[in-house]
Protein backbone atom coordinates (compact mmCIF):
# COMPACT_ATOMS: atom_id res chain seq x y z
CA UNK A 1 0.00 0.00 0.00
CA UNK A 2 2.64 2.15 1.23
CA UNK A 3 4.34 2.00 -2.19
CA UNK A 4 1.61 3.44 -4.35
CA UNK A 5 1.40 6.63 -2.88
CA UNK A 6 2.19 8.97 -5.96
CA UNK A 7 4.46 12.39 -4.69
CA UNK A 8 3.38 15.89 -4.63
CA UNK A 9 -0.09 15.63 -6.28
CA UNK A 10 1.00 15.44 -9.69
CA UNK A 11 -2.07 14.96 -11.89
CA UNK A 12 -1.14 13.32 -15.44
CA UNK A 13 -1.76 15.28 -18.30
CA UNK A 14 -0.75 16.71 -21.96
CA UNK A 15 -2.93 20.05 -21.48
CA UNK A 16 -1.45 23.62 -22.44
CA UNK A 17 -0.98 24.23 -18.93
CA UNK A 18 0.89 20.82 -18.44
CA UNK A 19 3.11 21.48 -21.07
CA UNK A 20 4.16 25.59 -19.93
CA UNK A 21 7.71 25.54 -19.17
CA UNK A 22 7.82 24.85 -14.96
CA UNK A 23 9.87 28.77 -14.70
CA UNK A 24 6.92 30.00 -16.20
CA UNK A 25 4.50 28.30 -14.06
CA UNK A 26 6.31 29.24 -10.67
CA UNK A 27 6.69 33.00 -11.88
CA UNK A 28 2.59 32.81 -12.59
CA UNK A 29 1.98 31.71 -9.38
CA UNK A 30 4.05 34.43 -7.51
CA UNK A 31 2.35 37.35 -9.83
CA UNK A 32 -1.07 35.34 -8.78
CA UNK A 33 -0.38 35.74 -4.92
CA UNK A 34 0.78 38.91 -5.41
CA UNK A 35 -2.06 39.59 -7.37
CA UNK A 36 -4.28 38.75 -4.40
CA UNK A 37 -2.68 41.19 -2.27
CA UNK A 38 -3.42 44.11 -4.86
CA UNK A 39 -7.15 43.31 -5.14
CA UNK A 40 -8.81 45.10 -2.15
CA UNK A 41 -12.34 44.52 -3.11
CA UNK A 42 -14.78 42.00 -4.86
CA UNK A 43 -14.34 43.45 -8.08
CA UNK A 44 -10.69 41.87 -7.59
CA UNK A 45 -11.59 38.99 -6.48
CA UNK A 46 -14.05 38.07 -9.02
CA UNK A 47 -11.36 38.99 -11.51
CA UNK A 48 -8.70 36.79 -10.06
CA UNK A 49 -11.76 34.01 -10.05
CA UNK A 50 -11.95 34.36 -13.53
CA UNK A 51 -8.35 34.25 -14.49
CA UNK A 52 -7.79 31.03 -12.24
CA UNK A 53 -11.44 29.54 -13.20
CA UNK A 54 -10.27 29.80 -16.79
CA UNK A 55 -6.53 28.16 -16.23
CA UNK A 56 -8.15 25.58 -14.71
CA UNK A 57 -10.51 24.70 -17.42
CA UNK A 58 -7.62 24.75 -19.78
CA UNK A 59 -5.80 22.30 -17.83
CA UNK A 60 -8.62 19.87 -17.38
CA UNK A 61 -7.67 19.05 -14.06
CA UNK A 62 -10.63 18.23 -12.41
CA UNK A 63 -11.87 20.53 -9.95
CA UNK A 64 -12.43 17.96 -6.95
CA UNK A 65 -8.34 18.01 -7.21
CA UNK A 66 -8.26 21.56 -6.41
CA UNK A 67 -10.76 21.66 -3.43
CA UNK A 68 -9.28 18.28 -1.90
CA UNK A 69 -6.12 20.98 -0.88
CA UNK A 70 -7.98 22.93 0.76
CA UNK A 71 -9.06 20.25 2.96
CA UNK A 72 -5.75 20.55 5.43
CA UNK A 73 -6.27 24.21 5.81
CA UNK A 74 -10.22 24.42 6.09
CA UNK A 75 -9.73 25.09 10.00
CA UNK A 76 -7.51 27.78 9.16
CA UNK A 77 -9.87 29.47 6.80
CA UNK A 78 -12.70 28.93 9.14
CA UNK A 79 -11.05 30.77 11.54
CA UNK A 80 -9.73 33.98 9.93
CA UNK A 81 -13.95 33.66 8.85
CA UNK A 82 -14.60 34.12 12.27
CA UNK A 83 -12.17 36.64 13.49
CA UNK A 84 -13.08 38.94 11.08
CA UNK A 85 -16.58 38.67 11.09
CA UNK A 86 -16.19 39.56 14.75
CA UNK A 87 -13.60 41.76 15.91
CA UNK A 88 -14.39 44.01 12.91
CA UNK A 89 -15.52 47.38 14.75
CA UNK A 90 -18.17 49.08 12.54
CA UNK A 91 -22.12 49.36 11.74
CA UNK A 92 -23.66 47.15 13.95
CA UNK A 93 -25.43 44.19 12.52
CA UNK A 94 -26.39 41.36 14.85
CA UNK A 95 -25.59 40.39 18.53
CA UNK A 96 -25.15 37.19 19.55
CA UNK A 97 -24.37 37.09 23.50
CA UNK A 98 -21.24 39.31 23.78
CA UNK A 99 -20.26 38.97 20.27
CA UNK A 100 -21.07 41.28 17.39
CA UNK A 101 -21.46 41.16 14.09
CA UNK A 102 -20.79 44.50 12.00
CA UNK A 103 -21.38 45.12 8.23
CA UNK A 104 -17.51 45.87 7.76
CA UNK A 105 -16.43 42.72 9.42
CA UNK A 106 -19.20 40.31 7.29
CA UNK A 107 -17.96 41.87 4.63
CA UNK A 108 -14.09 41.63 5.41
CA UNK A 109 -14.74 37.88 6.70
CA UNK A 110 -15.98 36.81 2.80
CA UNK A 111 -13.14 38.96 1.26
CA UNK A 112 -10.14 37.17 3.63
CA UNK A 113 -11.72 33.96 3.16
CA UNK A 114 -12.07 33.79 -0.55
CA UNK A 115 -8.68 35.42 -1.12
CA UNK A 116 -6.66 32.57 1.49
CA UNK A 117 -8.90 29.95 -1.20
CA UNK A 118 -7.68 31.63 -3.85
CA UNK A 119 -3.86 31.36 -3.03
CA UNK A 120 -4.44 27.87 -1.63
CA UNK A 121 -6.16 26.73 -5.31
CA UNK A 122 -3.84 28.69 -7.45
CA UNK A 123 -0.53 26.90 -6.02
CA UNK A 124 -1.88 23.78 -6.01
CA UNK A 125 -2.49 24.11 -9.54
CA UNK A 126 1.10 24.45 -9.82
CA UNK A 127 2.03 21.15 -8.33
CA UNK A 128 -1.04 19.90 -9.87
CA UNK A 129 -0.08 20.55 -13.40
CA UNK A 130 4.05 20.37 -12.94
CA UNK A 131 5.89 17.05 -12.23
CA UNK A 132 7.83 16.91 -9.27
CA UNK A 133 11.43 17.24 -11.23
CA UNK A 134 10.56 19.31 -13.55
CA UNK A 135 9.36 21.83 -10.44
CA UNK A 136 12.88 21.28 -9.39
CA UNK A 137 14.44 22.13 -12.39
CA UNK A 138 12.20 25.20 -12.42
CA UNK A 139 13.57 26.32 -8.48
CA UNK A 140 16.83 25.31 -9.79
CA UNK A 141 17.20 27.75 -12.81
CA UNK A 142 15.26 30.51 -10.80
CA UNK A 143 17.39 30.75 -8.78
CA UNK A 144 21.03 30.70 -10.42
CA UNK A 145 21.10 34.11 -10.57
CA UNK A 146 21.26 34.50 -6.69
CA UNK A 147 23.99 32.17 -7.64
CA UNK A 148 26.81 34.86 -6.94
CA UNK A 149 25.02 36.45 -3.68
CA UNK A 150 25.22 32.73 -2.13
CA UNK A 151 22.38 31.16 -3.06
CA UNK A 152 23.32 27.40 -3.58
CA UNK A 153 20.88 26.85 -6.20
CA UNK A 154 22.17 23.72 -7.17
CA UNK A 155 22.91 22.51 -3.86
CA UNK A 156 18.97 23.34 -3.10
CA UNK A 157 18.07 21.44 -6.76
CA UNK A 158 20.15 18.46 -5.75
CA UNK A 159 18.26 18.00 -2.01
CA UNK A 160 14.26 18.08 -3.18
CA UNK A 161 15.21 15.86 -6.09
CA UNK A 162 16.99 13.18 -3.65
CA UNK A 163 14.00 13.64 -0.98
CA UNK A 164 11.89 13.24 -3.32
CA UNK A 165 13.44 10.18 -4.43
CA UNK A 166 13.78 8.96 -0.96
CA UNK A 167 10.47 9.87 0.33
CA UNK A 168 8.88 6.34 -0.73
CA UNK A 169 12.09 4.57 0.68
CA UNK A 170 11.85 5.97 3.99
CA UNK A 171 8.65 5.11 4.27
CA UNK A 172 8.92 1.32 3.36
CA UNK A 173 11.58 1.09 5.90
CA UNK A 174 8.95 2.93 8.39
CA UNK A 175 6.84 0.24 7.30
CA UNK A 176 8.93 -2.53 7.82
CA UNK A 177 10.33 -1.09 11.14
CA UNK A 178 6.63 -0.77 12.29
CA UNK A 179 5.60 -4.44 11.64
CA UNK A 180 8.80 -5.65 13.08
CA UNK A 181 8.25 -3.67 16.43
CA UNK A 182 4.37 -4.80 16.22
CA UNK A 183 5.37 -8.77 16.07
CA UNK A 184 7.28 -8.13 19.11
CA UNK A 185 4.04 -6.62 21.00
CA UNK A 186 4.61 -3.28 20.66
CA UNK A 187 1.25 -1.39 20.25
CA UNK A 188 1.12 2.19 18.84
CA UNK A 189 -2.84 2.69 18.82
CA UNK A 190 -3.65 2.72 22.43
CA UNK A 191 -3.08 4.63 25.26
CA UNK A 192 -2.97 8.51 25.81
CA UNK A 193 -0.82 10.96 23.78
CA UNK A 194 2.11 10.73 25.73
CA UNK A 195 2.22 6.92 25.65
CA UNK A 196 1.52 6.98 21.99
CA UNK A 197 4.51 9.41 21.78
CA UNK A 198 6.45 7.69 23.67
CA UNK A 199 6.45 4.44 21.70
CA UNK A 200 7.13 5.60 18.30
CA UNK A 201 10.71 5.96 19.96
CA UNK A 202 11.67 2.72 19.24
CA UNK A 203 10.49 3.28 15.63
CA UNK A 204 12.55 6.78 15.17
CA UNK A 205 16.03 5.78 16.33
CA UNK A 206 16.63 2.67 14.01
CA UNK A 207 14.75 4.79 10.96
CA UNK A 208 17.23 7.70 11.60
CA UNK A 209 19.96 4.64 11.10
CA UNK A 210 18.78 3.84 8.21
CA UNK A 211 18.85 6.93 7.08
CA UNK A 212 22.18 7.64 8.12
CA UNK A 213 23.24 4.62 6.34
CA UNK A 214 21.52 5.46 3.22
CA UNK A 215 23.02 8.48 2.83
CA UNK A 216 26.44 7.28 3.45
CA UNK A 217 26.25 4.99 0.53
CA UNK A 218 24.22 7.20 -1.81
CA UNK A 219 26.91 10.00 -1.26
CA UNK A 220 29.50 7.15 -2.37
CA UNK A 221 27.42 5.95 -5.42
CA UNK A 222 27.36 9.76 -6.13
CA UNK A 223 31.02 9.84 -6.16
CA UNK A 224 31.34 6.90 -8.70
CA UNK A 225 29.42 8.18 -11.01
CA UNK A 226 31.14 11.16 -10.87
CA UNK A 227 29.31 13.98 -8.80
CA UNK A 228 30.96 16.95 -8.42
CA UNK A 229 27.95 19.41 -7.82
CA UNK A 230 26.58 21.59 -10.40
CA UNK A 231 30.44 23.18 -11.31
CA UNK A 232 30.95 21.04 -15.14
CA UNK A 233 27.46 19.63 -15.19
CA UNK A 234 25.27 19.02 -18.01
CA UNK A 235 21.19 18.69 -18.04
CA UNK A 236 19.74 15.94 -20.65
CA UNK A 237 16.52 18.21 -20.85
CA UNK A 238 17.36 21.60 -20.99
CA UNK A 239 14.42 23.76 -20.72
CA UNK A 240 13.95 25.71 -23.76
CA UNK A 241 11.18 28.55 -23.75
CA UNK A 242 8.50 28.31 -26.55
CA UNK A 243 5.85 30.54 -28.19
CA UNK A 244 3.21 29.45 -25.46
CA UNK A 245 5.75 30.43 -22.91
CA UNK A 246 5.33 33.81 -24.05
CA UNK A 247 2.20 33.97 -24.60
CA UNK A 248 1.47 33.19 -21.04
CA UNK A 249 4.25 35.49 -19.99
CA UNK A 250 2.14 38.07 -21.80
CA UNK A 251 -1.47 37.43 -20.43
CA UNK A 252 0.25 36.98 -16.83
CA UNK A 253 1.35 40.46 -17.37
CA UNK A 254 -2.01 41.83 -19.07
CA UNK A 255 -3.56 39.97 -15.64
CA UNK A 256 -1.42 41.71 -13.41
CA UNK A 257 -1.72 45.31 -15.03
CA UNK A 258 -5.94 44.83 -14.98
CA UNK A 259 -5.71 43.51 -11.07
CA UNK A 260 -3.67 47.31 -10.45
CA UNK A 261 -5.68 49.00 -12.68
CA UNK A 262 -8.86 48.10 -10.89
CA UNK A 263 -7.28 48.74 -7.51
CA UNK A 264 -6.47 52.59 -8.69
CA UNK A 265 -9.60 53.17 -11.08
CA UNK A 266 -12.37 51.74 -9.28
CA UNK B 1 47.03 -7.26 -24.20
CA UNK B 2 46.99 -3.76 -22.49
CA UNK B 3 45.89 -3.72 -18.81
CA UNK B 4 42.94 -1.91 -16.97
CA UNK B 5 44.08 -2.41 -13.59
CA UNK B 6 46.68 -2.73 -12.20
CA UNK B 7 47.29 -3.22 -8.44
CA UNK B 8 50.83 -3.27 -6.88
CA UNK B 9 51.49 -4.37 -2.75
CA UNK B 10 47.77 -2.40 -1.75
CA UNK B 11 47.61 -2.07 1.73
CA UNK B 12 44.48 -0.79 3.34
CA UNK B 13 43.60 0.40 6.98
CA UNK B 14 40.54 1.73 8.53
CA UNK B 15 40.31 3.45 11.41
CA UNK B 16 37.49 2.90 13.90
CA UNK B 17 36.01 6.25 14.86
CA UNK B 18 35.42 4.84 18.80
CA UNK B 19 38.62 4.28 19.42
CA UNK B 20 40.77 5.09 16.54
CA UNK B 21 42.15 1.93 16.23
CA UNK B 22 43.72 0.64 12.63
CA UNK B 23 41.64 -2.28 10.72
CA UNK B 24 43.75 -3.66 7.99
CA UNK B 25 41.14 -5.18 5.62
CA UNK B 26 43.78 -5.54 3.24
CA UNK B 27 47.12 -6.86 3.63
CA UNK B 28 49.82 -6.61 0.35
CA UNK B 29 47.30 -7.36 -2.69
CA UNK B 30 48.94 -7.79 -6.27
CA UNK B 31 46.67 -8.14 -8.85
CA UNK B 32 46.37 -7.20 -12.71
CA UNK B 33 43.20 -6.66 -14.82
CA UNK B 34 43.61 -7.20 -18.60
CA UNK B 35 41.33 -5.46 -20.94
CA UNK B 36 38.80 -7.23 -21.87
CA UNK B 37 38.99 -9.86 -19.36
CA UNK B 38 35.92 -10.85 -16.82
CA UNK B 39 37.17 -11.78 -13.31
CA UNK B 40 35.25 -12.45 -10.36
CA UNK B 41 36.42 -12.21 -6.95
CA UNK B 42 35.22 -14.18 -4.18
CA UNK B 43 35.54 -14.67 -0.44
CA UNK B 44 33.91 -14.72 2.61
CA UNK B 45 32.17 -11.40 4.92
CA UNK B 46 35.14 -9.01 5.69
CA UNK B 47 37.65 -10.43 3.19
CA UNK B 48 38.16 -7.15 1.77
CA UNK B 49 36.34 -7.10 -1.57
CA UNK B 50 34.48 -4.01 -0.99
CA UNK B 51 37.45 -2.11 -0.12
CA UNK B 52 38.86 -3.61 -2.78
CA UNK B 53 36.67 -2.33 -5.18
CA UNK B 54 36.39 1.45 -3.95
CA UNK B 55 40.01 1.50 -3.61
CA UNK B 56 39.74 0.35 -7.78
CA UNK B 57 37.37 3.48 -7.80
CA UNK B 58 39.44 6.10 -6.17
CA UNK B 59 36.49 6.58 -3.50
CA UNK B 60 39.30 4.87 -0.99
CA UNK B 61 43.15 5.81 -1.19
CA UNK B 62 45.39 2.97 -0.65
CA UNK B 63 47.52 3.53 2.88
CA UNK B 64 50.33 2.11 1.15
CA UNK B 65 51.00 0.83 -2.68
CA UNK B 66 49.41 1.70 -5.78
CA UNK B 67 46.62 1.54 -7.83
CA UNK B 68 46.54 2.03 -11.37
CA UNK B 69 43.17 2.35 -13.36
CA UNK B 70 43.93 2.48 -17.36
CA UNK B 71 47.19 4.13 -16.34
CA UNK B 72 46.24 6.84 -14.08
CA UNK B 73 47.33 6.31 -10.74
CA UNK B 74 44.01 6.70 -8.15
CA UNK B 75 46.95 8.87 -5.58
CA UNK B 76 46.91 11.63 -8.20
CA UNK B 77 43.84 13.61 -7.48
CA UNK B 78 43.55 15.38 -10.86
CA UNK B 79 42.62 12.25 -12.74
CA UNK B 80 39.54 10.92 -9.92
CA UNK B 81 37.32 11.67 -12.81
CA UNK B 82 38.76 9.99 -15.53
CA UNK B 83 39.42 6.80 -13.10
CA UNK B 84 35.52 7.17 -12.02
CA UNK B 85 34.56 7.10 -15.94
CA UNK B 86 36.66 4.50 -17.38
CA UNK B 87 36.18 1.99 -14.07
CA UNK B 88 32.66 2.63 -13.53
CA UNK B 89 31.07 0.69 -10.50
CA UNK B 90 27.51 -1.33 -9.27
CA UNK B 91 26.95 -1.44 -6.04
CA UNK B 92 25.13 -4.13 -3.40
CA UNK B 93 21.98 -2.36 -3.06
CA UNK B 94 19.76 -0.83 -6.15
CA UNK B 95 17.83 1.58 -3.81
CA UNK B 96 21.02 3.06 -2.63
CA UNK B 97 21.97 4.27 -5.75
CA UNK B 98 19.66 5.70 -7.57
CA UNK B 99 19.53 8.89 -7.15
CA UNK B 100 16.26 10.66 -9.41
CA UNK B 101 12.80 9.86 -9.04
CA UNK B 102 12.64 9.27 -13.05
CA UNK B 103 14.28 6.02 -13.98
CA UNK B 104 15.69 7.78 -17.45
CA UNK B 105 16.84 10.76 -15.05
CA UNK B 106 18.79 8.71 -13.03
CA UNK B 107 20.52 7.11 -16.21
CA UNK B 108 21.25 10.22 -17.27
CA UNK B 109 23.38 11.34 -13.83
CA UNK B 110 26.98 10.33 -14.97
CA UNK B 111 26.76 12.05 -18.45
CA UNK B 112 25.46 14.87 -16.65
CA UNK B 113 28.15 14.86 -14.29
CA UNK B 114 30.59 14.05 -17.23
CA UNK B 115 29.88 17.44 -18.85
CA UNK B 116 28.31 15.44 -21.81
CA UNK B 117 25.94 17.48 -24.66
CA UNK B 118 22.61 16.95 -24.07
CA UNK B 119 21.70 15.20 -27.22
CA UNK B 120 24.66 13.16 -26.63
CA UNK B 121 23.11 12.90 -23.31
CA UNK B 122 19.31 11.48 -24.82
CA UNK B 123 21.09 9.13 -26.82
CA UNK B 124 23.32 7.35 -24.66
CA UNK B 125 20.20 7.11 -22.21
CA UNK B 126 18.40 5.63 -24.31
CA UNK B 127 21.28 2.54 -25.47
CA UNK B 128 21.95 1.97 -22.12
CA UNK B 129 18.10 1.42 -20.98
CA UNK B 130 17.76 -0.61 -24.25
CA UNK B 131 20.96 -2.80 -23.09
CA UNK B 132 19.19 -3.96 -19.91
CA UNK B 133 16.10 -3.90 -21.57
CA UNK B 134 14.47 -1.38 -19.81
CA UNK B 135 13.76 1.09 -22.33
CA UNK B 136 9.98 0.36 -21.76
CA UNK B 137 10.01 1.85 -18.32
CA UNK B 138 11.90 4.83 -18.88
CA UNK B 139 9.60 7.50 -17.70
CA UNK B 140 8.68 5.29 -14.27
CA UNK B 141 9.54 6.22 -10.62
CA UNK B 142 12.64 3.63 -9.83
CA UNK B 143 11.03 2.96 -6.13
CA UNK B 144 7.50 0.56 -8.12
CA UNK B 145 10.35 -1.63 -9.73
CA UNK B 146 11.46 -4.86 -8.89
CA UNK B 147 15.09 -5.70 -7.20
CA UNK B 148 16.38 -7.27 -10.08
CA UNK B 149 15.04 -4.16 -12.15
CA UNK B 150 16.46 -1.23 -9.94
CA UNK B 151 19.82 -2.94 -10.51
CA UNK B 152 19.53 -3.15 -13.75
CA UNK B 153 19.00 0.40 -13.75
CA UNK B 154 21.84 1.32 -11.95
CA UNK B 155 24.01 -0.88 -14.41
CA UNK B 156 22.31 1.31 -17.10
CA UNK B 157 23.82 4.14 -14.90
CA UNK B 158 27.49 3.02 -15.23
CA UNK B 159 26.89 1.62 -18.95
CA UNK B 160 25.78 5.77 -19.74
CA UNK B 161 29.22 6.85 -18.93
CA UNK B 162 30.71 4.82 -21.42
CA UNK B 163 33.75 2.83 -19.40
CA UNK B 164 35.83 0.70 -20.50
CA UNK B 165 35.35 -1.28 -16.95
CA UNK B 166 32.64 -1.95 -14.67
CA UNK B 167 33.24 -3.36 -11.23
CA UNK B 168 29.67 -4.85 -9.76
CA UNK B 169 30.35 -5.41 -5.87
CA UNK B 170 27.45 -7.90 -5.12
CA UNK B 171 25.25 -6.71 -7.84
CA UNK B 172 22.74 -9.85 -6.58
CA UNK B 173 23.36 -9.88 -3.22
CA UNK B 174 19.61 -8.62 -2.24
CA UNK B 175 17.76 -10.00 -5.19
CA UNK B 176 16.07 -12.84 -5.72
CA UNK B 177 16.89 -15.75 -7.81
CA UNK B 178 15.08 -13.97 -11.08
CA UNK B 179 16.60 -10.96 -10.51
CA UNK B 180 20.25 -12.44 -10.24
CA UNK B 181 19.79 -14.18 -12.81
CA UNK B 182 18.51 -11.45 -15.04
CA UNK B 183 21.50 -9.05 -13.61
CA UNK B 184 24.08 -12.23 -14.54
CA UNK B 185 23.00 -12.73 -18.21
CA UNK B 186 23.37 -8.78 -18.40
CA UNK B 187 27.02 -8.50 -16.92
CA UNK B 188 28.16 -11.59 -19.26
CA UNK B 189 26.75 -9.67 -22.24
CA UNK B 190 28.42 -6.70 -21.19
CA UNK B 191 31.89 -8.62 -21.05
CA UNK B 192 31.21 -9.66 -24.78
CA UNK B 193 30.29 -6.41 -25.91
CA UNK B 194 34.47 -5.81 -24.94
CA UNK B 195 33.68 -4.48 -21.46
CA UNK B 196 36.29 -5.02 -18.93
CA UNK B 197 34.30 -7.03 -15.72
CA UNK B 198 35.45 -7.67 -12.22
CA UNK B 199 32.85 -8.87 -10.67
CA UNK B 200 32.86 -9.21 -6.40
CA UNK B 201 30.40 -12.31 -5.57
CA UNK B 202 29.70 -14.78 -2.28
CA UNK B 203 28.33 -16.86 -4.73
CA UNK B 204 30.43 -19.31 -6.12
CA UNK B 205 28.06 -20.39 -9.13
CA UNK B 206 28.13 -16.94 -10.13
CA UNK B 207 31.72 -16.95 -9.78
CA UNK B 208 32.19 -19.43 -11.69
CA UNK B 209 31.29 -17.83 -15.12
CA UNK B 210 33.85 -15.74 -15.36
CA UNK B 211 37.25 -16.25 -16.69
CA UNK B 212 39.17 -16.14 -14.03
CA UNK B 213 38.44 -16.23 -10.54
CA UNK B 214 40.38 -14.34 -7.58
CA UNK B 215 39.74 -16.30 -3.87
CA UNK B 216 40.35 -13.48 -1.42
CA UNK B 217 41.31 -14.47 2.49
CA UNK B 218 41.58 -11.85 5.36
CA UNK B 219 42.63 -9.32 3.23
CA UNK B 220 44.94 -11.65 0.85
CA UNK B 221 44.75 -13.57 -2.40
CA UNK B 222 44.46 -16.92 -1.41
CA UNK B 223 44.00 -18.32 -4.40
CA UNK B 224 44.19 -16.76 -7.93
CA UNK B 225 43.68 -18.69 -11.77
CA UNK B 226 41.10 -19.87 -13.99
CA UNK B 227 37.94 -21.69 -12.41
CA UNK B 228 39.35 -24.80 -12.91
CA UNK B 229 42.40 -23.83 -11.94
CA UNK B 230 40.94 -22.81 -8.90
CA UNK B 231 38.39 -25.53 -7.93
CA UNK B 232 41.42 -28.26 -8.19
CA UNK B 233 41.80 -26.67 -4.67
CA UNK B 234 39.15 -28.26 -3.06
CA UNK B 235 39.55 -28.64 0.29
CA UNK B 236 41.39 -25.22 0.52
CA UNK B 237 38.39 -23.48 -0.71
CA UNK B 238 36.11 -25.01 1.60
CA UNK B 239 38.45 -24.30 4.42
CA UNK B 240 37.65 -20.54 3.68
CA UNK B 241 34.04 -21.52 4.09
CA UNK B 242 33.45 -21.52 0.73
CA UNK B 243 31.39 -23.41 -1.70
CA UNK B 244 32.16 -25.27 -4.49
CA UNK B 245 30.01 -25.74 -7.28
CA UNK B 246 27.85 -28.86 -7.02
CA UNK B 247 29.77 -29.87 -10.59
CA UNK B 248 32.72 -29.91 -9.36
CA UNK B 249 32.28 -31.31 -5.99
CA UNK B 250 30.54 -34.31 -7.99
CA UNK B 251 33.92 -34.37 -9.88
CA UNK B 252 36.03 -34.24 -7.02
CA UNK B 253 34.10 -37.37 -5.32
CA UNK B 254 33.75 -39.63 -8.71
CA UNK B 255 37.42 -39.26 -8.88
CA UNK B 256 38.29 -40.61 -5.93
CA UNK B 257 36.11 -43.45 -6.72
CA UNK B 258 38.40 -43.87 -9.43
CA UNK B 259 36.17 -42.09 -12.58
CA UNK B 260 38.71 -39.93 -14.44
CA UNK B 261 37.12 -36.73 -14.53
CA UNK B 262 38.83 -34.07 -16.87
CA UNK B 263 39.63 -30.84 -14.07
CA UNK B 264 38.05 -28.17 -16.90
CA UNK B 265 34.21 -29.53 -15.89
CA UNK B 266 33.00 -26.96 -13.87
CA UNK B 267 28.91 -26.77 -14.96
CA UNK B 268 26.57 -28.74 -14.69
CA UNK B 269 25.96 -29.03 -18.60
CA UNK B 270 29.32 -29.89 -19.12
CA UNK B 271 29.00 -32.41 -16.35
CA UNK B 272 25.91 -33.79 -17.56
CA UNK B 273 27.61 -34.24 -21.44
CA UNK B 274 30.52 -36.10 -20.14
CA UNK B 275 28.92 -38.72 -18.58
CA UNK B 276 26.59 -39.05 -20.96
CA UNK B 277 30.10 -40.06 -22.90
CA UNK B 278 32.01 -42.00 -20.78
CA UNK B 279 32.41 -45.62 -21.23
N1 LIG C 1 34.04 1.99 7.17
C1 LIG C 1 34.72 1.06 7.85
N2 LIG C 1 35.32 1.37 9.02
C2 LIG C 1 36.03 0.45 9.69
N3 LIG C 1 36.19 -0.82 9.29
C3 LIG C 1 35.62 -1.21 8.13
C4 LIG C 1 34.85 -0.28 7.36
N4 LIG C 1 34.39 -0.94 6.26
C5 LIG C 1 34.86 -2.20 6.36
N5 LIG C 1 35.60 -2.38 7.48
C6 LIG C 1 36.28 -3.62 7.87
O1 LIG C 1 37.20 -3.97 6.86
C7 LIG C 1 37.18 -5.38 6.63
C8 LIG C 1 36.89 -5.65 5.18
O2 LIG C 1 35.59 -5.19 4.86
P1 LIG C 1 34.96 -5.26 3.41
O3 LIG C 1 33.69 -4.51 3.46
O4 LIG C 1 35.95 -4.87 2.41
O5 LIG C 1 34.67 -6.81 3.30
P2 LIG C 1 33.84 -7.59 2.17
O6 LIG C 1 34.71 -8.69 1.70
O7 LIG C 1 33.31 -6.66 1.17
O8 LIG C 1 32.68 -8.22 3.03
P3 LIG C 1 31.15 -8.48 2.64
O9 LIG C 1 31.10 -9.81 1.98
O10 LIG C 1 30.47 -8.50 3.96
O11 LIG C 1 30.70 -7.35 1.77
C9 LIG C 1 36.16 -5.93 7.58
O12 LIG C 1 36.83 -6.46 8.68
C10 LIG C 1 35.31 -4.76 7.99
O13 LIG C 1 34.87 -4.92 9.31
MG1 LIG D 1 31.31 -6.04 0.57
Amino acid sequence: MIRDITLGQYFPGKSWVHRLDPRIKIIATLVYIAALFVAHDFLGILIAVGALAMVIAISRVPLSFMLRGLKPIFLIILFTFVLNLFMIPGKVMARIWILTITEEGLYMAFFMAARLILLIIGSSLLTLTTKPMSLTDGIESLLSPFRKLGVPAHELAMMMTIALRFIPTLLEETDKIMKAQQARGADFESGNIIRRAKSLIPILVPLFISAFRIAQELAMAMEARCYRGGKYRTRMNAMKLEARDFAALILMILFLAGMIAERILL
Amino acid sequence: MSEMIRIENLVFNYTREQDDEEISAIRDVSLTVNKGSFTAIIGRNGSGKSTLAKNINALLLPSSGVVYVNGYDTAKEEDVWNIRQSAAMVFQNPDNQIVSSIVEDDVAFGPENLGVEPEQIRKRVDDSLKAVNMYQHRKKAPHLLSGGQKQRIAIAGAIAMRPECIVFDEPTAMLDPKGREEVMSIIKELHQEGITVVLITHFMEEAAQAERIVIMDRGKIALDGTPGEVFLHRDAIQEMNLDVPLAVELSWRLRRRGIDIPEDIISMEEMVEFLCQYK
